[in-house]
């Protein structure tokens, strides 16, 4: 076991961040529930050690949920990737709130990061978007992305119907990927297309560990 | 936006640019250092001197980051280091960083790491911009933000 913040600190941590103002459904602007995610950042670091003293990156940062949760958890610096500028300045103003030094970020499109940083990352975080009608598969191209910049492995969110999917991928890019836990995810009824008040999709929660 | 980040940043992403690296650092200063330096606030009721002013550098900024020496010394064989030290020098924080490369024992000599510390995680730049040494593309650095994002017409 590697020393950790209790899990119930975490999830206060992540109670308390401010969320999307007017989330875009293009983007699947959503964020990552705090139960869940205090979940996932203590797993990683309580059973992995892939948090403390690392260097860290959030892809699709969002409102920095991840981020600032591996930033509380004592990461050496986060990096979040972020396309929305929206989003980046609730994100900023989150960073603030928490008085968290050891986070940066870039608004980029994370299909196009530049190869410098290839290798870099100890540790890839992210709740990808899962990829709609118009761009399909977007979670594999970040998937694809987030093991060139890690040395080491990635931790990621991928819909529990395509885990078969998802496995082979990876071994295709000459990763293995793992289902550390299977998750109710439950996304609100921010999209209007959604009927209902919210859905709840099942989502896998996957440790991938890069070759070297 | 840290220098950290700074070093690894490049503009190679945009069509018909090769290397796209380093980006130059521009801050925007909305005073000249000569205006500065003729400034003072002698007329207030009750300042003698007034002088010189001190610089609010809104944007640069120095936040304190817990001090890790392992994670410094195994970062520093992947910085490119006179990129890291003109960018540094560029803002005036290239204090006591050593010009071409770091000293052959750095893993074990604290007080560099400290400084090397210093240079790639707390000296942060807040408003300002980057601009790609072969296309002359600007990146704006609002709020601490580079903005890399290209038109679609320039991949
Ligand atoms: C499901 S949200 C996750 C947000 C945040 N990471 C969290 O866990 O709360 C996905 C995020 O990816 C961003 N995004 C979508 N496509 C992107 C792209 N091509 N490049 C960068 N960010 C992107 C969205 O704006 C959104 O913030």
């Amino acid at each position: 076991m590697f020393p950790c913040l209790k899990l119930r600190k975490i999830e206060e941590r992540l109670q308390c961040i401010q969320e999307f103002d007017r989330p875009k459904v293009k983007l699947e602007q959503y964020v990552t529930p705090a139960h869940l995610g205090s979940h996932m950042l203590y797993t990683i670091q309580s059973q992995y050690g892939d948090i403390d003293g690392k260097l860290v990156a959030d892809l699709g940062c969002g409102c920095g949920a991840l981020a600032i949760g591996a930033a509380a958890l004592n990461a050496s610096l986060v990096v979040g990737f972020e396309i929305d500028q929206d989003a980046l300045d609730i994100f900023q103003a989150n960073i603030e709130e928490h008085e968290l030094y050891n986070i940066d970020s870039i608004q980029c499109d994370v299909l196009n990061i530049p190869e410098r940083f290839h290798k870099q990352f100890d540790t890839v975080l992210m709740n990808p978007p899962f990829g709609t009608k118009q761009n399909e598969g977007v979670d594999m191209k970040f998937l694809q992305v987030a093991l060139k910049l890690s040395n080491n492995c990635v931790y990621s969110l991928h819909k529990t119907s395509t885990r078969n999917h998802v496995l082979k991928h990876a071994d295709s890019l000459g990763a293995k990927g793992e289902v550390l836990a299977e998750l109710k995810y439950d996304i609100p009824a921010t999209y209007k297309f959604h009927k209902k008040s919210s859905v709840d999709i099942e989502v896998d929660f996957y440790r991938f560990v890069v070759s070297r | 936006m840290k220098l950290l980040t700074h070093n690894m940043l490049t503009s190679k992403c945009i069509r018909g640019v090769n290397v796209g690296y380093p980006l130059v650092i521009n801050i925007i200063r909305n005073m000249k250092l000569f205006t500065h330096n003729m400034l003072t606030t002698k007329c207030k009721k009750g300042v003698l001197v007034g002088y010189p002013l001190n610089i609010k550098a809104s944007d640069i900024r120095i936040s304190s980051v817990d001090f890790n020496p392992d994670f410094i010394s195994k970062i520093i064989p992947k910085i490119d280091w006179p990129v890291l030290y003109s960018a540094a020098e560029s803002i005036g924080h290239s204090e006591n960083l050593p010009k071409e490369a770091p000293p052959e024992d750095y893993e074990t000599n604290e007080d560099f790491l400290k400084i090397a510390h210093k240079a790639l995680l707390e000296v942060e730049v807040v408003h300002g911009e980057l601009v790609c040494p072969e296309s002359g593309r600007k990146f704006p650095i609002n709020n601490g933000i580079p903005n890399m994002l290209l038109n679609e017409d320039e991949i």
